[in-house]
């Protein structure tokens, strides 16, 4: 090999090499780096408020309704389907580690013997299956919606801690990335255009969120009265830029959850919160 | 001709029916429905359209249309900016609104004008 082809392929080597480690924390570095030139002056504990965080009069307002939610009764009927005994007697609190306390923003998580992405969600359906009891579904209101809004409640103030470990862990939320990045629908955006790219740019009449504070603060009570869980959010979504939708519970939105709640860690979870 | 006695009141409603385009202010185009239209063009979603009051928005997302006319005096590259933004930007977060067939051809016609006019 001669000396220019050397030193070529020696280039070539650098400049891929920061990309071959590329990984996770540096993903999540570059998202942070990004939000610091789209939302100067934004503290990154802020990036929870979501479209809020640039508002002052918006943000009075969430505090006033957060004060009194008018969605309360709903989370207290999340909390009557998570004090209700199964068949057999168990509930939740007995099913769950550490009784159901503190552990949401541990998940998604990744299971290593079924090598797959478990959700919080997928976790409450495990302890209903596991007593006899039919799951609910993901993308129903009336049961998943209400039992989330107040089980994930039990976490309030939990630092999210998603743990992307071994190449198994890696695939799923690089599959989560791939999608997150992926142009879809007629309307050819990505999650990433407008979640990283155009974050805190207003988009008609509404401030667009930061993808780092979203996964932290779920499920969420669209105009105080309609319950989103994070699936139902990405559903939304995608319904606006008119691309079909995964289901609500669906592997490629495990993986979306996988990527996405882990670019929130160190951000403290809040669960049943005010959005317009 | 037709316009006597009997028909004079209808024939006087016909000729105010058809003179009626000539005055019509930009705001009465039926491209603007077309244009504000979110399950249409949904163009509010990323541009002001100062010059027009109706046109309620607190977009950021994409330049100010205003002065169209000065920036496109020829209205086929206005109308090729709709078609296809991304002939001139290729990673435009502008839909294409003719290749990714949002639009009808006509509608997009419509809303050229439309938005000429601003
Ligand atoms: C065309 C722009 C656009 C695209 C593409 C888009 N979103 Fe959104 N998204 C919005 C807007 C606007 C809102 C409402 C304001 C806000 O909270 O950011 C929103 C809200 C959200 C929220 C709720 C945030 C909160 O605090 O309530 C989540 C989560 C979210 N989007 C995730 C996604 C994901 C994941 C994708 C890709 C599957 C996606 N979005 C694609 C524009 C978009
Ligand atoms: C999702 C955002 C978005 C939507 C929706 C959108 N645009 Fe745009 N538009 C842009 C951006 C961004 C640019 C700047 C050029 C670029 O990045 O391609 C642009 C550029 C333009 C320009 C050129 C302006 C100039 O001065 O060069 C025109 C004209 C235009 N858009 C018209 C429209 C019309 C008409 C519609 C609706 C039928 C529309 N746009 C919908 C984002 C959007």
């Amino acid at each position: 090999m001669n000396r220019s082809r050397l030193a070529a392929v020696l280039a070539t080597f650098c400049l891929l090499a920061p990309l071959a480690q590329a990984g996770p924390e540096e993903d999540r570095a570059a998202f942070l780096a990004t939000f610091a030139r789209k939302l100067p002056g934004v503290a990154v504990d802020d990036y929870v408020y979501g479209s809020l965080l640039d508002n002052a009069d918006a943000r009075s307002h969430y505090e006033d309704i957060m004060a009194f939610p008018p969605f309360l009764p709903d989370v207290e009927r999340g909390r009557d389907l998570w004090e209700k005994p199964f068949r057999n007697g168990g509930t939740y609190a007995d099913c769950l580690p550490d009784s159901g306390r503190m552990i949401a923003g541990k998940y998604p998580q990744y299971d290593p013997v079924e090598d797959r992405v478990i959700t919080f969600e997928m976790l409450l359906n495990r302890c209903r299956a596991a007593a006899g009891e039919p799951e609910y579904g993901y993308g129903d209101r009336a049961t998943m919606g209400l039992l989330t809004a107040y089980a994930r409640s039990l976490s309030d103030g939990m630092p999210m801690q998603i743990r992307v470990e071994g190449p198994g862990a890696l695939a799923k939320y690089e599959a989560g990335r791939r999608l997150f990045f992926r142009r879809i629908g007629q309307m050819n955006f990505a999650c990433a255009t407008c979640h990283l790219h155009n974050a805190g740019g207003v988009m008609r009449m509404e401030t667009i969120s930061p993808a780092i504070g979203q996964a932290a603060h779920f499920p969420v009570f669209r105009g105080g009265e309609t319950v989103y869980t994070l699936h139902m959010r990405y559903i939304r979504c995608m319904e606006q830029v008119r691309a079909q939708p995964f289901p609500a519970g669906s592997e490629a939105f495990n993986d979306l959850e996988y990527f996405h709640s882990y670019l929130s860690n160190g951000l403290p979870l809040q669960a049943s919160v005010y959005r317009r | 001709m037709m316009c006597m006695a009997t028909f004079r009141i209808p024939c006087a409603l016909l000729l105010l029916a058809l003179s009626a385009p000539a005055t019509v202010a930009a705001e009465d185009l039926p491209g603007r429905e077309i244009a504000h239209a979110q399950e249409k063009g949904n163009c509010l979603a990323c541009h002001r359209m100062p010059t027009d009051p109706g046109a309620v928005t607190a977009a950021t997302l994409g330049p100010v249309l205003k002065n169209v006319r000065e920036r496109f005096p020829d209205r086929a590259a206005l109308r090729a900016q709709i078609w296809d933004a991304s002939a001139k930007n290729r990673d435009t977060i502008m839909p294409l609104y003719g290749r990714h067939r949002i639009l009808t051809e006509a509608e997009i016609d419509l809303v050229t004008d439309y938005i000429h006019g601003l």
